[in-house]
């Protein structure tokens, strides 16, 4: 048999999406999303060292609005990817791999980082602080 | 009958030749890093940003200066990790090396930095 003519497993664009594969994906994503947080909070750490006006700079940076909805977002990216990963650690010590309690987890999953979420936007809106 | 040498099965590294080295390190840092993000999440929530002197004052105490520098130092591993892994599972061909050469170089001057501005505030007299 020719390399072109092996049987394929089904493409990844005709594969129904599945909580349990929609989850994985996203705890990628989340995970390079945070890289980048990761910098901005290097760069706000840096700014509030450099002195008053790169501070004052750096507020007029993350203050932009374009850039406070990707913070908010950013967010949920932390806390998804903060529940999820406490689901892998679960998984690590071998137990929670039944496909039932796996679709279970994963929403408890979804409904605890959008939970978190909600709580975290509610008190910085609310703290006046953001 | 293995094909396996001797050595190889009394290293048990595997053959990657790190052994679990790199998962290992991927679940002590997420560990470390649910308690400080949890930490620092909900202690900036309640700050103030506009208010630069506050947080100098805050970041200035030993405690949060001593967390502040393990979040970005296990903040910067456990990302180093997972970008790795992202890189080496989507780009293949001559940009592989130099990409993951550049996220290593990305990761140690983004921790170089977070530990300089930290230690700035808490010691230097900023």
């Amino acid at each position: 048999m020719t390399a072109g003519k092996r049987p394929l497993s089904p493409h990844l664009q005709i594969y129904r999406p599945q909580i349990t594969s929609v989850l994985s994906i996203s705890h990628r994503f989340t995970g390079a999303a945070l890289a980048a947080g990761l910098l901005l909070l290097v760069y706000w750490l840096a700014a509030l060292a450099a002195g008053e006006g790169a501070y004052a700079a750096a507020l007029g940076v993350l203050g932009a609005w374009p850039v406070k909805v990707v913070l908010f977002l950013g967010v949920f990216a932390f806390f998804y990817h903060l529940c999820n990963g406490i689901r892998h650690l679960w998984w690590d010590s071998g137990r929670g791999f039944e496909i039932a309690q796996v679709n279970r987890s994963g929403w408890i999953v979804l409904v605890s980082a959008v939970a978190l979420t909600l709580l975290a936007w509610g008190l910085l809106l609310s703290g006046g602080g953001a | 009958m293995s094909l396996r040498t001797p050595l190889s099965r009394a290293l048990g590294l595997g053959s990657a030749g790190d052994g679990t080295a790199h998962w290992w390190q991927q679940r002590v840092t997420a560990v470390a890093l649910a308690l400080l993000g949890l930490w620092f999440a909900f202690s900036l929530i309640g700050a103030d940003l506009g208010d630069r002197a506050a947080l100098l004052a805050w970041i200035a105490q030993p405690l949060n200066a001593a967390l502040l520098v393990l979040l970005v130092l296990t903040a910067a591993w456990h990302s180093q990790l997972g970008t790795r892994v992202i890189a080496e599972d989507y780009v293949h061909g001559a940009l592989k090396v130099p990409l993951l050469v550049a996220l290593q170089f990305i990761h140690a001057i983004a921790a170089t930095v977070g530990v300089v501005a930290v230690l700035q505030i808490a010691i230097g007299g900023r």
